[in-house]
């Protein structure tokens, strides 16, 4: 019931085919996000001119919400300013811990596929750290214009 | 007339009957998103029968009071029943005397007794401790944080690919400095059972003693500690069909008696002044502070219990239950078993091509199934069979091959979602 609405096909569908899925060579913004928890792990790479998100891609070994969250991230993401991905990180995450009135208005579109699992609490975490490692990526230093060599922020969710 | 000890077997109470055993256990009847319950987590904790809930009833409501210091009736009748609790844990396991049985919270807490007691007053800058491969991150991390503080070393004794341990590996890791061998009687991720008897028998060789972790061991065999000859054993009560926070550091009375206490407080003293403390005599020395009296009681009651069905007959069930599922979920596609030993418990630790553990666990939930998935607190194993989780499904003598058969067909419609 709950559980298979959440693994519906278009869940499913990017698990199978994950869009953007890779690495970025010319990347201005990295984070790696971890699960110590069931030891997913997620690399996010952006590149951001005129605060634009102008190229995003992930690669990471992970459950399917997980990576189904990840690839529709990147999709929901790319060509928008900065500042617009704040706000559906905000949003996704209040969705998924059920804080959000899924009937008021938000930018979530089809996003909302992951609603049901503000009813598994051991499954936030799955659908939420991409997000999390995206918001990362843009707190990062634009690792491609520092002198220095910078550790990319890293994110960890849960605990082992 | 001579009485018979509600511990021991008699011939009637030999005949497995699963069904009646069943009826033991109040939470079996439970339904799960509308199915009946499978219970497969039963390594992580195991469920309670009906005679253990109703001996903590019958002790919170006619006998609590503190242990070991009131005169009125309740605080001696609680003592009492604390100290026959002990003498159940004593039996149960073999130990020559009840003061070798000390309650501690857990196996976790144990193993610290013995990392605090033994490890920092005997081990010191480059001495050796010698571990496995498949410990439990309860028998990594106290050793892990002892060889910090003392500048000591930790040698690891590798797995082959069934999961079982390299003993020539393990022999050739002894050496002038080794001081402590730690080693679980049976892996919580694959269910190999280590060749616990011949290993203490190398170590004693060489003068070193041997902690064994039996967390996955005491609940699904017999086990006699005088037999094995090991110098401590650990286990944990709610493994074993007792209540949580209570567990057993079984230890050689003559070493316990030559360790330092863990925790200082009341009950552990013979005498304080702030000039000198004398410390009190086993096993109260290592029980600082008013102990889990009902779940240690409770604990009595859980082996009591398991000694009616018989360890025997637990072990031939499970390990019926164990083939039958291990036969059956090699025709699922795309599985595979990560813990062949050939000598094992009824765990089954296993990953499904293209389909992550978790979603695994979640969608088995959904139809009733209850089983772990991550890594098990054991993240070297899962570093060694390369993954980094399985799904693990471990029974108890309360399964039943039925259900099995339900857990195989919800695990191919599982598989069929991602792999059409």
């Amino acid at each position: 019931m709950i559980t298979k609405s959440l693994y519906q096909e278009v869940i499913l569908d990017h698990n199978r085919k994950p869009r953007n899925y890779g690495t970025l060579g010319n990347a201005t913004h990295q984070a790696v996000g971890h699960n110590p928890l069931c030891g997913d792990h997620l690399d996010i790479g952006l590149r951001i001119e005129a605060g634009h998100i102008h190229e995003i891609a992930f690669q990471g070994e992970s459950c399917a919400i997980c990576k189904a969250s990840a690839s529709m991230m990147t999709t929901a993401v790319k060509g928008k300013a900065c500042s617009d991905a704040e706000t559906l990180i905000r949003e996704f995450r209040e969705m998924a811990v059920g804080t959000l009135n899924p009937g008021g208005p938000h930018h979530l579109g089809r996003l909302t596929v992951f609603a049901g699992v503000r009813d598994l609490p051991t499954r936030v975490k799955c659908a939420i750290l991409p997000w999390h490692t995206l918001q990362a990526a843009l707190d990062s230093v634009a690792t491609a214009s520092t002198e220095a060599e910078e550790d990319p922020m890293h994110v960890t969710i849960g605990d082992a | 007339m001579q009485l018979m000890e509600p511990g021991l077997e008699s011939p009637l109470t030999r005949e497995f009957d699963v069904a009646r055993i069943r009826g033991d256990f109040p939470i079996l009847d439970l339904k799960v998103n509308g199915r009946p319950l499978i219970y497969f987590d039963n390594a992580a904790s195991s469920q309670m029968p009906q005679p253990v809930i109703d001996r903590l009833v019958r002790y919170q409501t006619t006998q609590h009071a503190n242990v070991n210091r009131g005169v009125h009736y309740l605080s001696e009748t609680a003592t009492a029943e604390y100290e026959e609790a002990r003498c159940k844990l004593q039996r149960f396991i073999h130990a020559r005397e009840a003061r070798e049985i000390i309650f501690t919270s857990g196996t976790t807490d144990a193993i610290n007794l013995v990392m605090h007691g033994y490890g920092r007053r005997f081990i010191g800058a480059g001495d050796e401790i010698i571990l496995t491969t498949l410990e439990h991150h309860s028998n990594i991390v106290p050793w892990q944080m002892l060889a910090e503080e003392k500048g000591a070393r930790i040698r690891v004794v590798p797995v082959n690919d069934a999961g079982e341990l390299l003993v020539d590996q393990y022999e050739a890791l002894f050496s002038e400095r080794t001081r402590l061998v730690g080693v679980l009687h049976v892996s919580n991720a694959l269910g190999t059972i280590n060749p616990i008897k011949s290993m203490v028998a190398y170590a004693h060789a060489h003068g070193v003693p041997v902690l064994v972790d039996g967390a996955q061991g005491a609940p699904h065999m017999n086990v006699d500690v005088q037999d094995l000859d090991c110098d401590f054993y650990t286990f944990s009560g709610h493994k074993m069909c007792g209540p949580t926070g209570i567990g057993i550091l079984y230890g050689k009375a003559e070493l316990l008696e030559r360790m330092q206490p863990y925790r200082g407080g009341g009950d552990m003293i013979l005498s304080v002044t702030f000039e000198k403390t004398t410390y009190n005599t086993l096993p109260h020395k290592f029980e600082a502070g008013t102990p889990p009296i009902a779940a240690a009681i409770g604990l009595g009651a859980a082996v009591d219990y398991l000694l009616g069905v018989g360890m025997e007959s637990i072990a031939t069930h499970e390990s019926s239950l164990l083939a039958h599922a291990t036969a059956r979920i090699g025709h699922v596609p795309g599985v595979r078993i990560i813990g062949t030993a050939a000598a094992k418990t009824a765990v089954l630790s296993f990953e499904v091509e293209g389909v992550h553990p978790h979603d695994i666990g979640t969608l088995l939930n959904q139809e009733g199934v209850a089983v772990r998935t991550g890594h098990h607190c054991v993240q070297p194993v899962m570093a060694r069979f390369r993954v980094p989780a399985t799904t693990r499904a471990s029974f108890a003598f309360y399964n039943t091959i039925a259900e099995v058969d339900s857990f195989i067909e919800s695990l191919r419609a599982v598989r069929e979602i991602f792999v059409p």
